[in-house]
């Protein structure tokens, strides 16, 4: 009977190491699978039970955990909720957005980053730790941009993003209407329950980061990128004369575009310089008719069009410019109107851009990573994502809006003894409703630290109001300020 | 029995002195988990400490002690096996146990009941190798066995003393206890078809028909294996126990082609076993839920009946990860019946991959020192018995631990050694002692108590008959 037992035992090899492997993968292989299903509550609670990292802002944490009474160990609270909720979300029970999101495992203590710490924890049988994450926020700018946005009459909706023009860095990043995420990390989940359906229910939209997740019609800024690419075909330079006029007739159209105040931005024939100084929209319908969607397009994509590039914070949407365009909308293109839009983000990395000799660096919001005893476990470095103009086109288009500043639609950003470079836009939504106001700055313009962009929808105000950069104007100069006089 | 021979210059020492050493290191899992529990779930070595571990090494020395005094030659390694799981599984429980009084649950005291039953477990390993000097006593008892399993095997269906819970009905009632017997029956029927087996395995083994390289059975012969496959068909029907069914067939089927030496017996039996499989699929609804749910866990989480209970197993074991949560910081009672069936999860959660293949290595070393009694063991009848012993433990752990961890379709069975339930425990011990019984027959140097040359076996007692009559 011996060879049938020998063919037993090894059957019953086969079936023990069918254990063993099919452990390892359920336990090893499939774990982070299982552990990413939303329905697992054991990650949920013990994320939710955790003493969660702090978020800084320079030496202030804006979100930190602190010790509380009930099962859950720890409460989530934030210093200044309104203020820094578009960047650092809001961590409840049911889900997490932003920074708190997007940093989950660093917050956590589940980084591979942190490895060492947790190693740590578990031989000193002390409950595991998060880690912290280093904001490249600077608040004083911070302040300049919420500060603004709070001043806007009624209900005024609006974004602010202030970039770091050699680095990506996000100095400031606002939304209006806001949330304040210490109701949502609350641990009576009824109430955050009614709370989230409430937020998510409201027509104004009060959980969206407007400066990274609203697309809108760019207007009159996005001339930027119809003149960079008219300088950048070599037919062009500051100086060349444009056309001007009263109107435009569209190509394959019978509809004709004014400027928007009527007149003809000072004759027939001007200097781009002077077109731009004016937001002539003659002048930019017939450059992107004259350039054509490619060469648009190539431009736009070029400053971070039709793709995302922000990587640690989620949300960002994609601003558009579609390259099937026909020739009226091409020409519409050219001064932000037809299918092209932007997000605040879009637009302040056009400026940085331009600022920054024609380098797009790529936006980021998340500095350092800190280990729960400070170390620095991993520090951002700023990545160049795309060359979109020369340095000589920069430096054209930095004197075009500084003269834009100086002497043009731009003059609210004005900042006494620092050049400021600047462009302000409208765009048209529907009839019914009020245009959007614009504005995109850097300062100073000979050695940018600063680049802005400042989106407001606002039904408080009239139309003629808006297109002066008077809403955008005093917020960008205010941001531009804080962090120059630093 | 040829194979035998070879041995018979070998001389086999007894390894006491190791069993102890294995038993030391077994005591340490046992009372430091218990310990480690304490020092999980409420921060202080728990106060009955001393108390405990002096209980479950009281215990554990006594099991030594006998196997010293009456099998000396017995096997050195499965005894610490058995204890190291037991005293796991006695912490493990007591953790939840922790855990479920502190939610308020009514029934918070299943490590103690465990503790008592493996008391009862221990008494009749001791009493079972002390009265039994030679397994082949029990040969003599190959019917009776036989009769008394199947009659084990109805009587949960019996007015009065059955009783349906969790809806199996595997259950009776007998002054208060809740007693499975389809788990001493598994040890009965072991016996009986060693002593059948020994005896018919010569008519067995005639071939018949010759298909693909392979002797098929004759048609005649086919009757045993069609009554056990009726008898494990009728207990997936009427008691709605498909891990049962399954072990029994695939016990018998074991045997049967161990003790014919033809591979023609797993053809027919493979070839029944699929037929009653796609009949218990196509007939019994619960079998094919249990097959859905295999096949994709997480699409029925919320349904009912739906795999709530292996997906939150799941979701706890893979949480556990490579070295687990530490006993205390997971949830393991998130999965229902965490302490018997699913404990295995438990273990996953809070001690890791590492543990859970711990623990399967235990098993696999059970499994082969049994399988390694029956290639030494000099008697037919105590190969049989061995295998089919070791047979048990091996289909209980792969069907288990493969459900649990989502390899196989999920069926309802205790872990040996490690999951709450008395009748389990209770026959899972007295099965080490069959098997220590056996062992130490085989390896002692010269079999004294056996007259009978085992190689006519067979014959002699045959001529014993005929000198009677």
């Amino acid at each position: 009977m011996n060879k049938p037992i020998r063919v037993v035992s090894v059957f019953c090899l086969v079936l023990f190491l069918a254990l063993l492997v099919n452990a390892t993968y359920l336990m090893y292989v499939r774990a982070d699978s299982l552990a990413d299903d939303p329905r697992n509550r054991r990650i949920i609670t013990a994320t939710f039970s955790r003493e969660r990292g702090a978020i800084l802002v320079g030496d202030e944490a804006i979100a930190r955990s602190v010790p509380s009474d009930d099962q859950y160990k720890f409460q989530r609270t934030y210093s200044q909720p309104f203020k820094y909720a578009p960047i650092t979300g809001y961590f409840s029970w049911f889900s997490q957005t932003g920074v708190e999101s997007s940093q989950n495992a660093v917050l956590a203590g589940d980084d591979s980053r942190l490895f060492v710490t947790r190693l740590v924890d578990m031989l000193s049988n002390s409950d595991p730790k998060g880690g912290n994450v280093q904001l490249t926020v600077d608040a004083a700018a911070q302040d300049a941009a919420w500060e603004g946005l709070e001043a806007l009459p009624g209900d005024a909706q609006g974004a602010v993003v202030a970039l770091e023009p050699t680095t990506g860095r996000v100095l400031a990043m606002a939304s209006t209407p806001t949330f304040d995420p210490n109701k949502l990390a609350s641990h009576d989940f009824g109430a955050v329950a009614d709370l989230s359906k409430e937020l998510n229910a409201d027509p104004r939209e009060p959980l969206v980061n407007r400066a990274i997740a609203t697309t809108l019609p760019p207007g009159s800024t996005f001339k930027l990128v119809t003149a960079a690419a008219a300088i950048e075909s070599g037919n062009y330079d500051a100086d060349s004369m444009v056309p001007g006029g009263y109107r435009f007739q569209l190509p394959q159209s019978t509809t004709s575009v004014p400027n928007y105040d009527g007149g003809n931005c000072g004759g027939r024939r001007i200097t781009l310089t002077q077109a731009l100084q004016v937001s002539c929209n003659v002048t930019f319908l017939s450059l992107a008719n004259e350039l054509g969607v490619e060469a648009m397009a190539d431009q736009a994509e070029k400053f971070g069009f039709n793709d995302t590039s922000l990587e640690d914070l989620g949300g960002q949407a994609e601003s558009l410019y579609p390259r099937d365009l026909d020739p009226p909308q091409t020409a519409l293109s050219g001064i932000g109107q037809s299918s092209v839009t932007a997000t605040p983000l879009q637009m302040a990395m056009v400026a940085a851009a331009i600022a920054n000799d024609g380098d797009v660096m790529r936006p980021y919001v998340v500095d350092e990573v800190r280990a729960p005893n400070l170390s620095v476990l991993d520090r951002t470095d700023p990545q160049s994502i795309s060359k979109a103009i020369s340095s000589t086109t920069a430096d054209e288009l930095t004197s075009m809006m500084v003269a834009t500043v100086d002497s043009g639609t731009a003059t609210p950003a004005q900042i006494p003894g620092v050049q400021v470079a600047g462009k302000t836009g409208t765009a048209q939504s529907t009839a019914d409703r009020p245009p959007y106001a614009w504005f995109v700055s850097f300062a100073p313009a000979d050695d940018p630290q600063v680049a802005v962009a400042v989106l407001v929808q606002s039904s408080d105000t009239s139309r003629s109001e808006i297109g002066g950069g008077r809403l955008g104007g005093p917020i960008a100069k205010a941001v531009m300020e804080a962090v120059i006089n630093q | 029995m040829t194979q035998t021979g070879t041995l018979m210059g070998f001389v086999h020492r007894r390894r006491r002195g190791a069993e102890l050493f294995l038993l030391v290191l077994a005591l340490a899992v046992g009372i430091g988990a218990y310990a480690a529990v304490g020092l999980g779930v409420e921060g202080v070595v728990p106060a009955d400490l001393v108390g405990y571990g002096g209980w479950l090494t009281a215990l554990i020395v006594a099991a030594h002690v006998t196997v010293r005094i009456v099998a000396p030659y017995a096997d050195p390694v499965l005894l610490p096996l058995v204890a190291a799981l037991n005293g796991l599984g006695l912490a493990v429980i007591r953790r939840l146990d922790l855990t479920y009084e502190a939610n308020g649950l009514d029934q918070h005291t299943f490590a103690r009941q465990q503790l008592i039953w493996m008391t009862l477990g221990v008494v009749l390993f001791i009493v079972t190798l002390a009265l039994l000097r030679d397994h082949r006593v029990l040969q003599r008892f190959t019917y009776t066995a036989g009769l008394l399993g199947i009659l084990l095997l109805i009587l949960p269906f019996l007015p009065l003393v059955g009783r349906e819970i969790n809806g199996a009905r595997i259950w009776i009632n007998v002054a208060g206890f809740s007693f499975q017997p389809g788990e001493v029956a598994k040890v009965l029927l072991v016996i009986a078809f060693s002593g059948y087996l020994v005896l018919h395995r010569d008519a067995l083994a005639l071939a018949g028909r010759r298909v693909l390289f392979v002797d098929l059975p004759r048609g005649r012969d086919l009757g045993p294996i069609l009554a056990m496959f009726g008898v494990s068909m009728m207990i997936l029907v009427l008691q709605n126990d498909l891990g049962s069914s399954l072990l029994f067939f695939g016990l018998f089927l074991a045997m049967l082609y161990v003790a014919t030496e033809r591979p023609g017996w797993l053809v027919v039996g493979g070839l029944l076993f699929g037929a009653g499989a796609l009949a218990a699929y196509t007939f019994v609804g619960n079998v094919q839920n249990r097959f859905n749910f295999w096949l994709d866990p997480l699409d029925y989480y919320e349904a009912s009946p739906g795999s709530y209970q292996l997906v939150e197993a799941l979701f706890g074991q893979s949480w556990g990860g490579l070295i687990g949560r530490g006993l205390g910081n997971g949830f393991p009672e998130r999965v229902p019946f965490a302490y018997s069936d699913f404990i295995v999860s438990t273990i996953g959660e809070e001690l890791g991959l590492t543990a859970v293949m711990a623990i399967i290595l235990c098993y696999g070393l059970i499994v082969e020192r049994a399988l390694r009694i029956a290639l030494i063991s000099r008697d037919g009848f105590g190969k049989l018995l061995a295998v089919g012993l070791g047979a048990i433990v091996a289909l209980q752990v792969f069907v288990v631990i493969g459900g649990v961890t989502g390899l196989i379709p999920l069926t309802g069975l205790t872990t040996p050694f490690l999951s709450y339930g008395g009748s389990s425990l209770v026959a899972n011990w007295v099965i080490v002692a069959l098997l220590l019984r056996v062992s130490d027959q085989a390896r002692r140097p010269a079999p004294r108590l056996d007259p009978v040359d085992d190689a006519g076996a067979d014959s002699e007692s045959t001529q014993v008959v005929k000198l009677r009559s």
